[in-house]
């Protein structure tokens, strides 16, 4: 079946870009500190970035330009995300003095 | 589907895989870094110069930084005490192993219907900052005001407030 999935150029970017996501996925659900989740969520959207490159490169209309103008929107977003969630957690450090997410369950109910 | 595809996917994938495993959080930080590489040099083979030179100049540039800011900030690069994975480690990781089983699945199942052009899109420069100033002016200027105000958001979040304290 991989040897299938190989036949085509784009297939094999498509595999690339889900191995990735769920590596960052089990980054951000497996690691306990707060900066680690967010490198998870950042390679999780690399990864769906890198989709968005493939499709434009291999479909039908890339002179459109609509998969590149999509990756680069995404990358601004996922710059601002950084930028917020990483002084999140800075701030939640300087309450809290530390970045153990099971640590920091003040809310918990 | 050539040598320089598998080698750059083995090292963004690993360099992945490096940045969610590694105990020490610089040690992760540099291997987030060379994931960002991989991927930037990717988009450099799928003909998207300007996005792998964006990702090189946004992630390597900025977000890598800012994560390395962060962990030396909140003094991240000592060891936590409980281990550095959580306790329902195995569940997270039962996670991923189905989501990837099911994207690979759909990958997989669709691969005689997606579309493989193999001409090499003609797209200058030029013509990406024609679309970005033309028919993609107004998420332009949205984007432009969201990274102001993820900005201000963000330093307003991470300022020292000393009157709350005393």
């Amino acid at each position: 079946m991989t040897s299938m999935g190989m036949t085509t150029p784009l297939a094999g970017y498509l595999l690339v870009a889900a191995l990735l996501f769920a590596i960052g996925l089990a980054g951000a659900l497996v690691r306990r500190n707060a900066i680690l989740v967010l490198i998870g969520i950042e390679l999780m959207l690399n990864a769906a970035n890198l989709n968005l490159i493939a499709f434009w490169r291999f479909g039908p209309h890339p002179e459109a330009l609509t998969g590149m103008m999509f990756a680069l929107f995404s990358i601004a977003v996922a710059a601002a995300e950084a930028a917020v969630g990483l002084g999140l957690v800075i701030a939640i450090h300087r309450q809290t003095n530390t970045t153990e997410l099971d640590k920091i369950d003040r809310m918990k109910g | 589907m050539n040598v320089v595809f598998y080698l750059l996917a083995a090292i963004t994938l690993a360099g992945g895989l490096a940045a969610v495993l590694l105990k020490h959080l610089v040690h992760c930080a540099l291997a987030t870094t060379v994931a960002f590489a991989g991927l930037a040099l990717l988009f450099l083979q799928l003909d998207a110069q300007f996005a792998g030179f964006a990702q090189i100049l946004v992630y390597i540039g900025a977000v890598a930084i800012l994560i390395v800011f962060a962990i030396l900030l909140t003094r991240g690069s000592e060891l936590p005490k409980g281990g550095v994975f959580s306790r329902t480690w195995f569940v997270g990781l039962v996670i991923a192993a189905g989501v990837f089983s099911v994207l690979a699945w759909a990958v997989l199942e669709s691969v005689r219907g997606i579309p493989q052009q193999t001409a090499v899109p003609a797209v200058t420069v030029h013509d990406i900052g024609n679309a970005l100033v033309g028919r993609y002016v107004l998420p332009l200027e949205i984007v432009g005001l969201l990274l102001t105000a993820a900005t201000i958001g963000a330093v307003i979040v991470a300022m020292h407030e000393k009157e709350r304290r005393q």
